[in-house]
């Protein structure tokens, strides 16, 4: 019998709801409250709570630092890029209107948001996944057992 | 096809290096993150180049972000004001990085290269995003991006002392006071008027007139910028940061970092409240002047009693925002002239000294005065160098320091005051003091027996020599830099017809 019976059944009942209110957050974002910062933290805290109940070597298995470090600059080019579009097709940066179809300029602003809102939130996931795995992951300088 | 970039100039600016730090994490590799950090920074002061020579004649640049008219949307604005700055930042920006290359490989561990990288070209995007922005509320954000990675790149020295990691948290902790205090004044006039884009927020000001909770804003942005920009007495996290962080950032530091957020200061003290706020008037001449002034002999008198040059230098740039300060708030178009001419000569004077330090780190891997004994046979280029930027700190003929004293004794002298000048040319002394302490030290005293004739690979002594270079030739002839600074200190007084960018709307 392994310890925390319960503890691992009901967060392993959790972490896929939270994962998805996350994702509603994030899509909702442009409707109502929310967006790709608040739907990060709570994706984060998803694979925070997976880490603190099953160790954060196992964490690591999932998603090794490389692909936390890169998911954090995917995000902030996915956003600087949505914004590089713009510029190429001749808007000005960020300018939405360059995402639209002829004839439905309301598609491009609602495209935009969620590219950039994208962005943010694979940005604000990775690190704040990356921030709690360098602290959990530090081995103490000195021992408990020290004191 | 420049046509077509030409009117995205003012956002290429701040994106160039955005861009290129998340590039430079993907792939990892520290030679390839060195190149593409390199030619972002070029790139980024080819672009202030062009910027500041199309904003000389006194027009002003706009660009809309998102397509989004201002006061709605976050406008970039440039002046000759900001587009100065740029041009410090970028060029300073663009010197370092080579100078970086191989002085990092002897302060840190090989693998964190990369970061180090990515994190100085962030701090280059939040320096030159504040210079450029034209919404006080984005110019929180960029601080906030510049100071962030500051934070980090301080915290780099740990390999070399582990007090690095104890002044990164301090300032840590004073920089987020800092920019709390920011963005609470920041808040208090968003509830007066309702609006952050500067022009829009200066003209609303100046429409609400006197008011209560305008001057608790102000004095919350005064104190908190004053924290960023290291005012005397709010100095404490400077000497610390300064000294223990990896030479090519103390320089990098030392000659942006504090000059971007007295930048700030003048445009919220000028643009934005206005010349005519009486209570700004007063605050500045019964507050900010006389601390200038301590500044001036405080920290000089400080940095006379450092044993470790980096802290000496350190204690002298407290000493010379003292006297960028002292010139602005003479509140004169000359006093002002003399302030931004500074932010420039020191810059490029403190960015050649922290760069020649950096050089005496890298060959015999200490900075303390008592390890530098004799090193003037020993390290003649990197020691002619700190010798010329000595006699720059301390304002003699033929360096760009002489040039600042200069405006800002005349300032003085047309606001009708001797006394003020008196203490200018008594500080100056002071000066001497601690340059003659390093003169004595590299040249007076003999070498310790054994110790190899060495000069620090190339790569470090041009960008070295590069900035002393400009501080000589800047002190001969300074057309350039006084005629920008003249322009900008016009451009911090009534606002001039303004020249749209961008795509057409």
């Amino acid at each position: 019998m392994e310890h925390h019976f319960i503890l691992r059944v009901i967060s392993k009942m959790l972490i896929p709801p939270i994962m998805l209110y996350a994702l509603y957050v994030q899509f909702h974002g442009d409707f109502g409250p929310g967006g790709g910062f608040q739907a990060g933290v709570i994706f984060a805290v998803a694979f925070i709570l997976y880490a603190i109940v099953f160790g954060v070597e196992t964490l690591t298995l999932v998603c090794p630092p490389a692909v936390l470090r890169a998911g954090m600059a995917l995000g902030v080019l996915l956003y600087a890029g949505t914004g590089v579009y713009s510029l190429l097709r001749g808007y000005n940066y960020l300018d939405y209107a360059a995402l639209a179809e002829p004839g439905h300029a309301e598609h491009g602003q609602h495209l935009g948001i969620l590219l950039v809102e994208g962005g943010v939130g694979l940005t604000v996931a990775s690190a704040m996944i990356a921030i709690f795995v360098a602290f959990a992951s530090r081995s103490p300088d000195i021992k408990d057992t020290d004191w | 096809m420049f046509s077509l970039i030409e009117p995205h100039l003012p956002i290429l600016q701040v994106i160039v290096p955005l861009i290129a730090a998340p590039l430079c994490a993907l792939f990892g590799n520290r030679h390839l993150a060195w190149v593409i950090a390199f030619t972002a920074a070029s790139i980024s002061f080819g672009i202030a180049c062009l910027l500041l020579a199309s904003v000389l004649d006194g027009s002003i640049i706009s660009y809309e972000i998102g397509g989004w008219a201002p006061p709605w949307g976050i406008e970039y604005r440039v002046d000759a004001a900001n587009a100065f700055l740029l041009l410090i930042v970028s060029l300073i920006g663009a010197i370092v990085l080579p100078y970086a290359r191989r002085s990092i490989e002897k302060e840190f561990d090989r693998s964190t290269h990369t970061y180090f990288y990515v994190c100085y070209l962030l701090c280059l995007t939040g320096l030159l995003g504040v210079a450029i922005t034209g919404d006080a509320f984005n110019v929180f954000v960029f601080l906030e991006i510049s100071s962030l990675s500051t934070y980090a790149l301080v915290a780099f020295g740990a390999d070399r002392d582990k007090r690095a990691l104890t002044a990164a948290y301090n300032y840590l902790i004073m920089g987020t006071i800092g920019a709390t205090f920011f963005v609470i004044g920041l808040g208090l006039l968003y509830m007066m008027t309702g609006t952050l884009n500067m022009v829009d927020l200066s003209e609303r000001l100046a429409a609400l007139g006197d008011n209560r909770a305008v001057h608790v804003g102000y004095v919350f942005i005064l104190v908190g910028l004053g924290l960023k920009l290291a005012m005397f007495p709010l100095h404490l996290w400077l000497p610390n940061a300064y000294t223990y962080a990896p030479s090519a950032i103390t320089a990098f530091l030392a000659a942006t970092a504090t000059k971007v957020a007295v930048y700030v200061l003048l445009r919220f003290i000028f643009s934005i409240f206005g010349f005519e706020f009486s209570f700004e008037t007063l605050t500045l001449e019964y507050v900010v002047m006389p601390l200038a002034i301590i500044a001036m002999f405080a920290a000089s008198i400080a940095a006379v009693f450092q044993e470790d040059i980096k802290r000496l230098l350190a204690y002298s740039s407290i000493a010379q925002i003292g006297y960028i300060l002292l010139g602005v708030t003479l509140l004169n178009h000359t006093g002002l002239t003399a302030g931004i001419i500074h932010l420039f000569n020191h810059a490029v004077t403190k960015g050649a000294l922290f760069l020649a330090v950096g050089c005496f780190v890298y060959q015999i891997g200490s900075s303390r005065l008592s390890d530098l004994k004799g090193m003037g046979r020993l390290m003649p280029w990197t020691s002619a160098a700190i010798v010329i930027g000595g006699l720059s700190l301390i304002g003699v003929p033929l360096t760009v320091g002489f040039i600042s004293k200069w405006y800002l004794i005349s300032a003085s002298l047309e606001a009708g005051s001797l006394f003020i000048a008196g203490l200018i040319v008594m500080s100056s002394l002071i000066a001497v003091v601690y340059v003659w302490r390093m003169v004595e030290t590299l040249y007076l005293e003999p070498a310790p027996a054994g110790r190899q004739k060495g000069e620090a690979p190339l790569s470090m002594l041009i960008p070295t020599w590069t900035l002393i270079a400009a501080c000589l030739y800047f002190g001969v002839n300074s057309e350039l830099t006084s005629s920008a600074a003249s322009q900008a200190a016009h451009a911090f007084l009534p606002p001039q017809q303004i020249v749209s960018g961008g795509a057409g709307q």
